[in-house]
């Protein structure tokens, strides 16, 4: 069944109201790495209606990925910017999504990113983490950063939260369980920490400053 | 003093880069906020820490 623009303009207004909808309408958001937790937020994201989407990643889909990360078995071996444009289009074809298959480093980051109103940091190593806060706060004092610590292993989803660090810079996680230390990443838990970021982004984009 | 992660050092006059390295923290992978401000890993070295600063040191964990 076709459904027209208008109409799936409609059902979005009608859950998001007319003016947040608007704000989604004309927001940026860049998303840094599209593995459990960028393709799970930029699936949030596109659901939302956020106007552009900027996917940024240098890696392939692999049959070790479909476990957490919003791939299919038909998509391994695709490159992951490919895939995750190719299911964002299908869940909502009215947004735009620009894709960069490179990896960020100090060279190419700012270029990346200038556009973006908010960063959403989803890189699974942590010296990439510290890369890009340190990148995003030393370039752009005004961008909103918001970042994930502590995700991995089969403790309590509650233990996920979303702390304020300054006013601009934001991390959801545990902030200890780290994948390094013999734990696996598991789905749901992943997810989790994927939800609180894209709904910090949300929250940002129509003022709602507090996690 | 100087507050940092919650706990009370007499760190006031330091450099922060000296302070960071003394706590053994490893500068690839945290991100250092001095009162609600990030501090750039380039100022680490002529940061220097005064009395009543509240720091935060996170420490980035693996995973994603």
């Amino acid at each position: 069944m076709m459904v027209s623009k208008d109409e799936y303009y409609q059902a979005l207004v009608e859950r998001h109201g007319i003016d947040n909808q608007k704000k989604f309408d004309k927001a940026t958001v860049a998303i840094c790495g599209l593995g459990g937790l960028g393709s799970n937020v930029a699936i949030c994201l596109a659901r939302v209606g956020i106007g552009r989407l900027i996917l940024i990643d240098f890696d392939k889909v692999d049959v070790t990925n479909l476990h957490r990360q919003q791939y299919k078995i038909s998509q391994v071996g695709m490159a992951k910017v490919d895939a995750l444009r190719e299911n964002l289009l299908e869940i909502n074809p009215f947004i735009t999504v620009e894709t960069y298959r490179v990896k960020m480093d100090e060279s190419n980051s700012i270029e990346l990113i200038k556009d973006a109103d908010i960063v959403c940091e989803a890189f699974d190593k942590p010296e990439c983490k510290s890369m890009l806060t340190d990148i995003v706060f030393t370039n752009f004092k005004d961008k909103y950063l918001v970042s994930a610590s502590g995700m991995a292993g089969f403790k309590s989803a509650n233990d996920i939260v979303t702390k304020k660090l300054t006013s601009h810079f934001y991390i959801s996680g545990d902030g200890v369980s780290d994948v390094n230390e013999g734990i696996g990443l598991v789905s749901s838990r992943v997810m989790t920490c994927a939800g609180h970021e894209a709904h910090m982004i949300i929250r940002l984009l129509i003022g709602e400053n507090n996690p | 003093m100087v507050a940092i992660n919650g706990k009370d050092y007499a760190a006031a006059g330091k450099n922060l880069s000296s302070v960071l390295t003394e706590m053994k923290y490893d500068f690839r992978t945290i991100a250092v906020e001095i009162n609600e401000e990030i501090v750039s890993k380039q100022f680490y070295e002529e940061t220097i820490l005064n009395d009543g600063d509240v720091v935060e040191v996170v420490s980035f964990v693996g995973g994603g």
